[in-house]
């Protein structure tokens, strides 16, 4: 099966209203074509899972200036005074999750839990409305599994087959995202061929990636 | 010597050889370039990497490698890279020695607040509540006032990071050791007075009977 799409095929797997998990840390490992495609589209009404909102110029912080966003899943929104504006105007609906919190509730998602138990949270406004479970003397919250219908990855090489291995820091929320949405669409760096990337060296197994864009570089 | 230099040196000195060190955005990172070249700590960076070394000049600058602050920086010979699963996993698991963050308020029992001011400031958490609680010591290192109001409190009034996680307070002023019976002023700076940091603080100080100068 061939996997590599070009961007005008993304185009047709996109809706309004849709929820999506974008990889990426403060625009670093951040899939930049397409959210350019998300852009062109102007895909409205977006659900957005993602660590940050990056910067209004950088990342997924374009998505924000665009108004392309009706809800931000995200741990932090400081780099981009858009958020923060829209928040405050209710143009934009922020829900603020402690950053190992969405990253494990991203990954229960994707491994087939129900939930997980953290102590991160407790005696803050985290744990307003959740259960708290007492294991051993230690109380913790438990936090659900979050899940997306696409998610949209950034990866240094992918091969043919969908293998992806990321270089240095751009891994991130990437290979996670990519175990907990419906549909996974990888923006490579480089597409090589098949075994190219050591097996040993496969971070993301290509079971989880439905389409591969890019590879220009 | 600049206030927030001297908080970086003697937070310096706390760490240990071997210790594995996450640095929050802002002054803590000042930390790195303080620390002696006779240990070894090994810093994690919470995007995902053990092994950062100093932020890049402009020739070292890897479009793949920041840090937690967005920052292109270098990684150290050993270094390993890995996802935020594994970053958490490495902090809320008690394999994190030291954190060192900012405060807006920090209090009595350890309550630290460092995220939000309601109606004003929201940047949002980010990873400093799994820090705070995963980290086996937490050190607050801050300037001590702000615009001249204290920020070490008798009790935190702004949404708390977490709660009575704090181990140690670093100021320009002196160092405080959280403790069960309460704030213990250890170090104080040399050109402060006892009067000068207890009028700073509204929170009660039990002054140390061994009161040190502090070293920086």
């Amino acid at each position: 099966m061939d996997k590599i799409i070009s961007m005008e095929n993304v185009t047709a797997h996109l809706k309004d209203g849709m929820t999506l998990m974008i990889g990426g840390f403060l625009a670093n490992g951040t899939p930049d074509e397409l959210i350019d495609c998300l852009i062109k589209n102007n895909v409205k009404d977006l659900t957005i899972i993602c660590n940050d909102t990056g910067f209004p110029d950088r990342g997924i912080g374009r998505l924000v200036v665009n108004k392309q966003v009706k809800k931000v899943i995200t741990s932090h929104i400081g780099t981009n005074p858009e958020t923060g504006r829209q928040m405050n105007e209710g143009e934009l609906e922020v829900l603020l999750v402690p950053q190992g919190t969405l990253i494990e509730r991203i990954r229960s998602a994707g491994a087939g839990l129900g939930g997980f138990l953290t102590p991160t949270g407790i005696g803050t406004v985290v744990e307003e409305g959740k259960e708290k479970i007492v294991i051993d003397g230690k109380t913790y919250l438990l936090e659900l599994p979050i899940k997306a219908d696409m998610a949209l990855i950034k990866g240094s090489r992918v091969d043919k087959k969908g293998n992806v291995w990321y270089n240095k820091s751009t891994r991130n929320f990437n290979p996670i995202m990519a175990t907990a949405a419906d549909v996974v669409i990888v923006e490579a760096d480089e597409i090589v061929e098949v075994d190219e990337i050591e097996a040993s060296n496969v971070v993301t197994p290509s079971i989880f990636v439905d389409y591969i864009v890019g590879g220009r570089g | 010597m600049d206030p927030r230099e001297r908080i970086a040196r003697r937070v310096a000195k706390e760490l240990k050889n071997g210790d594995v060190v996450n640095l929050g955005i802002g002054m803590p990172t000042m930390v790195a370039n303080f620390i002696s070249e006779d240990i070894e700590v090994i810093l994690q960076s919470e995007n995902g990497f053990i092994g950062m070394g100093p932020i890049a000049e402009k020739d070292q600058i890897d479009k793949d490698l920041v840090n937690a602050g967005g920052v292109h920086v270098t990684s150290k010979k050993g270094a390993a890279f890995f996802d935020s699963a594994m970053s958490f996993a490495i902090i809320r698991g008690g394999h994190v020695d030291v954190t060192v963050l900012g405060a807006l308020q920090v209090d009595e029992n350890g309550n630290l607040a460092n995220w939000m001011i309601p109606g004003k400031l929201v940047p949002g958490m980010g990873g400093a509540m799994d820090l705070v609680v995963g980290a086996k010591k937490v050190i607050v290192s801050m300037e001590h006032t702000a615009k001249g109001k204290a920020k070490i409190l008798k009790s935190c009034n702004l949404p708390l990071t977490a709660k009575g996680e704090v181990d140690l307070i670093i100021t320009e002023m002196g160092v405080i050791e959280v403790t069960d019976g309460g704030l213990l002023l250890k170090e104080i700076a040399p050109n402060i007075s006892l009067e000068d940091i207890i009028n700073s603080t509204e929170a009660k100080l039990i002054i140390s009977p061994i009161l040190k100068p502090m070293e920086y």
